[in-house]
C-alpha cells in the first residue's frame, strides 16, 4: 500500500465525521452557546431595550424556585407515558420481530403511519376521542369507572395518554430492529435446557433487547419530557409541564433571559437522568 | 426399561419429507451414532427427538412413554446443537449452569468447574463465547448439555471444528462419561471413524430413512445397500447377475466371468446384483497362476497408485474399463508394483458380499456420495 493512500485511509474517518460535524457545529453548538448566553443576561432588560450581560446566574435559581412543579411534573408525565410506551411496545415490537411472518412490512407501516400527519392535528384527534360527549367518556361514565360527570380531557390522564400514542412509534421501532434478530435458536437451546418460554423469555430475550430497549425508552423519554402539545390542547394549566412555561416565557412574556435558564435546567436534569440509567442499564441490575 | 423408541416418524416441510417414517429402537444406556449425507434428515430427527420440531405423524417413546407432545423443557434430554447456540450475553460460566440453575441444581459452581476441566477449559469461566474459539466454543456447548447428564443426550456433530488429538481425547471422555453413568447418547457425526469406535450401534441414514442399522463392524462387512457399502467405507461394486444356486453358494455372473459366494453373504439370491469387494480386501497378483487356490480374481492394468503411508493404494482398470480400487498393506512382503504392470486382483469369497441392484444400474466402484469429511 502506498503511503498516500495509507495517508487517505487515516483521514477518512474525519471526512466522514466533516458533514455532520459542521452542520452540528452550525445548528446545535452555536445556538446552544447563544442560549448559555442568554441565559445569563440581566433578567431587567427586554427585547426592545436590549439585555445586558451580568452573569446573573441568580435567573437559574429564580426559574426553579418558582417553576419546580412543572419540572417534576414533566419528568414523572414522561417517565408515566414512557413505561406505558413499554408495555405496549414491546409485546407490539415482538409479535411483528418474531411472528408476523408475510405481515411484517404491513405491521411496520402501520407503526409508522402516524408520522404522515402532523404532530398536532393527531393531538387534536384525541381531543375529540377524549371530549365530554364523546363515545370513550360515555362507555366509562356507562360502567362507572366515570362517576356522572367525569371527565377525562383537561385532565392528567389525558395528557399521560397524549404522550404515550405520540411517542409510541419511538419505543416500538428500536426495539423491533434489536428484537428482529433475535436467533430464535438461543431460545431452543433456552428450552432444551428446562427453561420454560416464560423463564427463556426472562434470561435470553429480554436480556439480549437491553439495548433496544434502552434506545427505545430514551428515546420517548427525552422529547415526553420536553413536550408542550399535548398538555397544551389535553390539559388545562394545571397539568402544564415545563415545556408549556418555557414555550410562554419565549413567545408570551418575551422573557428570554428565564426561558433560556428553564432549557438549561431541563437539558441538564434530562442529561443526569439518562447518565443514570444508561449506567444501570449497562450493568446486569437492571436485567 | 428406559430404551428410547421412534415409531413411524415423519416429518414434511410442506411437500418437501426430511424425515420418511423412521422406527428405530435405542437402548438404554448405549450409544447410537448416526450417519448420513448433508441434507439428510438427522439433525430434524433429533430436533423431533428434542422436541423442538412437531413430527408430522408418529412417535418418540422413552420409558414406553409417548413424549412427543411434551414440551422441549419438560423433557429428559438435553442437545449439543450443530451451531452451538451458546448464549452471547451470558459468560461461560453461566453458559455452563444454565440448565442447572433452571432445575435448581445444588453446587452449581463446583460442577461446572469439574465440566469446564472436563473439556479443558480451565480459567474460561468469566469469557463470553464470543471471545472463544470455535472449537473452544463447540466444547462449552458439549459441556452445557453434558452437565446436565439428561437420560437421553442428542449429540449433533458435536466434534466437528475439533483438531485431531482433542477429538480423539473428546471422544474418550464422552465414552467414559456415557458408560459411567449410564446415559444414552445419540451422536450425529460426519466422521466414520468416530461413528465405529465409539458407538453400539450405528445407523446410516439416506434421504430421511435408515438405510442399515447394526453393529459397526457388521455395517462394513456387510453392508445392506449400495448406498451403505460406499457411504462406509468404500467398495468396488460390480454390476452382474445371479446365475443360480450351487449348494450354500451363490453363483454370478459378471463381464462373461464365473462368480461365486457364500449364501450367507448374499442381500440378494436372484436377477441384478452388484458384487461388491471392499479395496483392502483385494491382493495384487502379478500372474493369473499366483493367485492362490479358493479365491476369485479379475484382471487388469494399473494406472494409478497413491502411497499414504500405512498402505498404497492402486487403481485397475479392468478390460471392460471399470477401475477397481486396491489397498495394499504397506507391510514390507510385497513390492510396490509399478504403473501400467498387468495384474490379478484377487479375494477370497466369504470376504464377498452381494447386493441387489436395479436393473440396467452400471458398476459402482465410486463412492455413491462422497462422504462429507
Ligand atoms: N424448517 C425447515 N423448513 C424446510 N425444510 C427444512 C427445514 N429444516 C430442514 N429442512 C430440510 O430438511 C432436510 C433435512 O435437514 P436436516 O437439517 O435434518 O439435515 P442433516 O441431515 O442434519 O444435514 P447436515 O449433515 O448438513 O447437518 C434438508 O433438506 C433441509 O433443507
Ligand atoms: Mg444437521
Amino acid at each position: 500500500m502506498s503511503t498516500l493512500s495509507r495517508r487517505r485511509g487515516r483521514l477518512s474517518p474525519y471526512l466522514l465525521i466533516l458533514p455532520g460535524g459542521l452542520w452540528l457545529l452550525l445548528f446545535f453548538a452555536v445556538p446552544i452557546f447563544q442560549l448559555g448566553v442568554t441565559s445569563l443576561y440581566d433578567p431587567s432588560g427586554s427585547l426592545e431595550q436590549g439585555y445586558a450581560m451580568t452573569w446573573a446566574f441568580g435567573n437559574y435559581a429564580d426559574a426553579l424556585s418558582q417553576y419546580w412543579p412543572h419540572f417534576v411534573r414533566s419528568l414523572v408525565y414522561a417517565g408515566i407515558a414512557t413505561v406505558l410506551c413499554l408495555l405496549l411496545g414491546y409485546p407490539l415490537a415482538y409479535a411483528i420481530a418474531q411472528k408476523s411472518g408475510r405481515w411484517k412490512n404491513l405491521m411496520l407501516v402501520c407503526v409508522i403511519a402516524p408520522f404522515f400527519t402532523s404532530f398536532l392535528v393527531r393531538t387534536l384527534a384525541w381531543k375529540t376521542i377524549l371530549s365530554d360527549n364523546g363515545a370513550l367518556v360515555g362507555f366509562l361514565r356507562d360502567v362507572h369507572l366515570l362517576d356522572a360527570s367525569g371527565r377525562l380531557l383537561a385532565t392528567p390522564i389525558a395528557v399521560v395518554l397524549g404522550l404515550t400514542y405520540n411517542f409510541l412509534p419511538f419505543m416500538v421501532l428500536p426495539l423491533y430492529a434489536n428484537l428482529d434478530r433475535l436467533d430464535g435458536r438461543l431460545l431452543e437451546a433456552a428450552n432444551d435446557l428446562y427453561a420454560s418460554p416464560a423463564r427463556a423469555f426472562a434470561k435470553v430475550t429480554l436480556p439480549l433487547s437491553m439495548p433496544g430497549l434502552v434506545a427505545g425508552t430514551l428515546l420517548t423519554f427525552i422529547p415526553a419530557a420536553g413536550d408542550y402539545i399535548n398538555a397544551e390542547l389535553l390539559g388545562t394549566p394545571n397539568e402544564y409541564m415545563i415545556g408549556n412555561v418555557i414555550d410562554s416565557a419565549f413567545l408570551v412574556r418575551l422573557d428570554y433571559p428565564q426561558a433560556a435558564a428553564l432549557s438549561f435546567i431541563l437539558m441538564a436534569a434530562i442529561l443526569a437522568i439518562v447518565f443514570v440509567y444508561i449506567k444501570r442499564a449497562g450493568t446486569d441490575e437492571v436485567v | 426399561m428406559g430404551d428410547l423408541r421412534l415409531v413411524n416418524l415423519t416429518k414434511q416441510f410442506g411437500i418437501f419429507t426430511a424425515v420418511d417414517d423412521l422406527s428405530l429402537t435405542v437402548p438404554q444406556g448405549s450409544f447410537f451414532a448416526l450417519l448420513g449425507a448433508s441434507g439428510c434428515g438427522k439433525t430434524t430427527t433429533l430436533r423431533m427427538v428434542a422436541g423442538l420440531e412437531e413430527p408430522t405423524t408418529g412417535q418418540v417413546l422413552l420409558d414406553g412413554q409417548d413424549i412427543s407432545r411434551l414440551r422441549p423443557y419438560k423433557r429428559p434430554v438435553n442437545t449439543v446443537f450443530q451451531s452451538y447456540a451458546l448464549f452471547p450475553h451470558l459468560d461461560i460460566f453461566e453458559n455452563v449452569a444454565f440448565g442447572l440453575r433452571r432445575r435448581g441444581v445444588r453446587d452449581v459452581a463446583g460442577r461446572v468447574a469439574r465440566m469446564l476441566s472436563l473439556v479443558q477449559l480451565d480459567g474460561y469461566g468469566k469469557r463470553r463465547p464470543a471471545q472463544l474459539s470455535g472449537g473452544q466454543q463447540q466444547r462449552v456447548a458439549l459441556a452445557r448439555a453434558l452437565i446436565n447428564e439428561p437420560q437421553v443426550l442428542l449429540l449433533d456433530e458435536p466434534l466437528g471444528a475439533l483438531d485431531l488429538k482433542l477429538r480423539r481425547q473428546m471422544q474418550i471422555e464422552l465414552k467414559r462419561i456415557q458408560t459411567e453413568v449410564g446415559l444414552t447418547f445419540v451422536h450425529v457425526t460426519h466422521d466414520q471413524e468416530e461413528a465405529m469406535t465409539m458407538a453400539d450401534t450405528v445407523a446410516v441414514m439416506n434421504a430421511g430413512r435408515i438405510e442399515q442399522l447394526g453393529a459397526p463392524a457388521e455395517l462394513y462387512e456387510y453392508p445392506a445397500s449400495p448406498f451403505v457399502a460406499n457411504f462406509l467405507g468404500q467398495s468396488n461394486l460390480l454390476a452382474g447377475d445371479v446365475a443360480g444356486k450351487a449348494g450354500d453358494d451363490v453363483e454370478v455372473t459378471a463381464y462373461g466371468s464365473r462368480f461365486s459366494l457364500p449364501a450367507g453373504r448374499c442381500r440378494a439370491d436372484a436377477g441384478s446384483v452388484y458384487l461388491g469387494v471392499r479395496p483392502e480386501k483385494l491382493r495384487l497378483a502379478a500372474l493369473v497362476d499366483e493367485v492362490p487356490a479358493g479365491h476369485q480374481y479379475v484382471t487388469g492394468v494399473v494406472t494409478d497408485s497413491s502411497y499414504v503411508g500405512v498402505s498404497t493404494q492402486y487403481l485397475v482398470r479392468t478390460a471392460w474399463g471399470t477401475e477397481l480400487s486396491v489397498f495394499a498393506p504397506n507391510s514390507g512382503v510385497t513390492e510396490q508394483i509399478p504403473l501400467g504392470a498387468d495384474v490379478a486382483a484377487y479375494w477370497h469369497p466369504r470376504h464377498a458380499f452381494l447386493l441387489r441392484r436395479e436393473p440396467g444400474a452400471g458398476d459402482a466402484t465410486q463412492p455413491l456420495l462422497e462422504p462429507v469429511p
